[in-house]
């Protein structure tokens, strides 16, 4: 019998509904947590996988070395390499070809790359109007590779001893 | 005042000229503050259910997201309207009027404060709503018919279904409330609550409160009753063939239902423009100077706070619980209230029936 | 000619035409919707003679609940119009001869000799006196047995349409939902709690291993 009331009242009450509200109600007043993206920004990682980058080394020497590991394990064939040997016998790129509409951000490149050339930096703030400029080249790589290589070597600094 | 430029209008022109003059005016008065509370509805909606989700809601256009509306109109002023090839033209276009027209012809006998500052001050202004309410379907099932889809005409079924089921419970709460008032008039059904918020027919008739409440959530399709735009089945329901302004003039339709309906729970059941301080010794002095229509304002926008909260907070219902609760539950209670509301008019109870 | 006969011929062309329109359409949603214009118009002619309450009881039940079931129902069946309309010629004269019969007889019962202004002088209302009350008192006093008559019979109607209607299947093959007994379920009677050990004793492995 107390059993029975106590059900009608529940059901007749509409006690669950007004729990329920009560949850949204509290909420209402919550501090929000929106991020207002372009003057406020979330931190993140030094392995943030954005903007891939061509690195050198201190003598100014381009690092890749046309191994073509990168090209081997992209799993989007992203990445389009062609190889020559240069007049003083090393092995060099003539073509480093990034297509970033087919590149997931995978980070597998960075990976393989056996002297820390292909790199992916922290940079995701970019954006393409037409087709063409998609097709990222070597040139543009070591451009923007030179250009953030102070960010670039503090994030694989900080990463260093867990890899 | 109308009646003011009425007299001024007919010194120099037909009697019937200056008559139909006044009534534009006053419709129009009363029409582009509806239309404009519309606007900043959604605007307000966006908000509030961001709020509830930790959000911060539309925060770009203007200070704190406020010119949100213009923006969207724009929007869709700009955007083309496609009409489908294999649909019903005249029919198709006729459609969004036919759910506009009378969701603002409603407007009509609603007081917004007393002495009769109202457009039309008519005898039957409860049936005139209800009926008025009642031809709001034509727009969804002509739409979801003329649009030549099966998901439009899937959603107008069950829309139109869904409206028609909840009129009869609206229909029976109206009833006990004409029953306590003893009149159709919306200003006397105010007029007779007269008297502090003990005196307003929330008490007698709080069953029917909830009923009404929740029958006009249904019948203007919100959540936490909007199967018939189950974006997740039935992708937009009947207006899933219109875009642009055509698509817009439905989202009016609905938001204004939406104030309509909340204006009536407040003037039935919540005393309308009268103050809840009517009676109280201090308070009552201190708070002389508000109008009454402030009043009313203050307590359609905590319904329609409240229909934006149910929007955030209650699950979709499916359709045939959906048809239980109208039929089974609502409907069965209404006219056991009814019968309630009967014994305590014959033995005279409280400060509501005299 | 007044304003208000201005917008009574408008009204009466309006519900004539669309009358008309209804038993000339091809379709039949189009049939039914020119019917709803047909009621609204009349509703207007009703407002326009201060039968607010009749006008407003008509959109009400006709226009937004019983024509709304029956468009749901036109839309719904694939009606074929031209097996419909076979024999249309042959069925034609008698048509038009059944047509002036009834409205002859219509003419004749309520036309202008018996319902004109000359038989029939309207009363003189004054402008405040509630449609509504003028209706209900004579219908709950004069003619209350007739009323609840109407009611009882259109009770028998209802349950007459569900027993046509009704079909009841074998719970057993089709599967009801009885949401009252969904509601009161508690945890304790769909969830059994089980305590076991979590290593299995030695006893009950060698037990196992003779097997």
């Amino acid at each position: 019998m107390i059993t029975f009331i106590k059900h009608q009242v529940k059901t007749f009450g509409l006690i669950e509904l007004f729990k329920g509200l009560a949850v949204t109600g509290k909420y209402f007043f919550k501090r929000k947590i929106t991020v207002r993206y372009p003057e406020e920004k979330t931190p993140y990682s030094p392995r943030f996988r954005g903007h891939h980058a061509l690195r050198r080394y201190e003598n100014g020497e381009e690092r890749c070395i046309a191994c073509k590991l990168c090209e081997a394990v992209c799993p989007a064939n992203a990445i389009t390499i062609e190889s020559e040997e240069r007049a003083d016998g090393s092995r060099r790129t003539v073509q480093y070809d990034i297509d970033m509409f087919k590149c997931i951000y995978c980070g597998f490149c960075e990976e393989a790359c056996p002297v820390d050339a292909i790199v992916e930096t922290r940079v995701y703030e970019y954006e393409f109007h037409e087709r063409g400029p998609n097709i990222v080249t070597k040139e543009r790589l070591l451009a923007f590779g030179d250009q953030q290589e102070a960010q670039i070597a503090a994030d694989r600094a900080a990463d260093a001893k867990y890899r | 005042m109308f009646d003011m430029l009425q007299t001024w209008l007919s010194s120099f022109l037909y009697d019937w000229l200056a008559i139909l003059i006044t009534l534009l005016i006053q419709a129009v008065a009363v029409i582009l503050p509806v239309l404009l509370a519309v606007a900043w509805l959604t605007f307000f909606e966006r908000k509030v259910i961001g709020y509830m989700q930790i959000r911060m809601g539309p925060n770009r256009v203007g200070p704190q997201g406020w010119l949100q509306p213009i923006a969207d109109a724009l929007k869709l002023m700009n955007k083309e309207i496609i009409f489908p090839s294999q649909s019903n033209l005249y029919l198709f276009v006729i459609a969004p009027v036919l759910a506009l027209a009378p969701a603002i012809a409603g407007w009509a006998v609603i007081p917004f404060d007393a002495n009769g500052v109202v457009v039309a001050d008519i005898n039957a202004g409860l049936l005139y709503v209800l009926a008025v309410s009642s031809v709001v379907v034509y727009g969804v099932i002509i739409s979801g018919w003329a649009s030549n889809s099966k998901y439009a005409f899937l959603g107008a079924m069950r829309a139109s279904a869904q409206k028609i089921s909840y009129e009869i419970a609206m229909g029976f709460a109206l009833v006990t409330v004409l029953m306590v008032a003893g009149s159709m008039n919306l200003t006397a059904i105010v007029e007779g609550q007269q008297g502090g918020i003990l005196n307003w027919y929330w008490i007698p008739l709080l069953p029917m409160f909830f009923v009404y409440f929740l029958s006009g959530v249904a019948e203007t399709n919100r959540a936490p009753f909007d199967v018939a735009e189950g974006e997740s089945e039935i992708v937009a329901g009947f207006h899933v063939e219109y875009s642009g302004m055509a698509f817009a003039i439905f989202f009016l339709a609905e938001y204004a239902m939406m104030i309509l309906i909340s204006f009536m729970t407040a003037i039935m059941f919540l005393g309308g423009w009268l103050s809840p301080f009517e009676g109280v010794p201090l308070l009552a002095d201190l708070f002389a100077w508000v109008p009454g229509f402030i009043w009313l304002f203050m307590k359609v926008a905590i319904f329609l706070f409240i229909f934006l909260w149910f929007r955030a907070t209650f699950p979709r219902y499916r359709y045939d619980q959906i048809m239980r609760l109208g039929w089974k539950v609502f409907i069965p209670v209404t006219i056991v209230w009814v019968f309630v509301v009967g014994a305590l008019a014959y033995f005279k109870m409280g400060p509501w029936f005299n | 000619m007044t304003f208000e006969q201005f917008i009574f011929y408008i009204l009466a062309t309006m519900a004539a035409l669309s009358g008309l329109m209804v038993i000339s359409v091809k379709n039949p949603v189009k049939a039914a919707l020119w019917l709803v214009l047909t009621f609204v118009s009349t509703a207007g002619i009703w407002l326009i003679a201060q039968a607010e309450f009749l006008g407003l009881v008509l959109i009400l039940v006709y226009v937004g609940a019983v024509m709304v079931l029956f468009l749901f129902v036109v839309m719904m069946l694939d009606i074929n119009v031209a097996t419909i309309k076979e024999g249309f010629t042959r069925y034609y004269p008698l048509g038009v001869l059944t047509a002036l019969a009834i409205f002859a007889l219509i003419y004749l019962v309520v036309g202008p000799n018996r319902f004109g202004l000359e038989q029939v002088v309207p009363p003189v209302m004054d402008g405040n006196v509630s449609n509504t009350l003028s209706i209900a008192v004579p219908l709950y006093t004069t003619h209350v047995y007739a009323f609840i008559l109407a009611a009882v019979l259109l009770l028998v109607g209802i349950v007459a349409a569900i027993t046509l209607t009704l079909r009841r299947r074998s719970p057993e093959t089709v599967l009801y939902q009885n949401i009252d007994k969904q509601v009161k379920v508690r945890a304790a009677d769909r969830f059994r709690m089980v305590k076991m050990d979590a290593v299995k004793k030695e006893a009950d492995i060698n037990e196992e291993e003779k097997d």
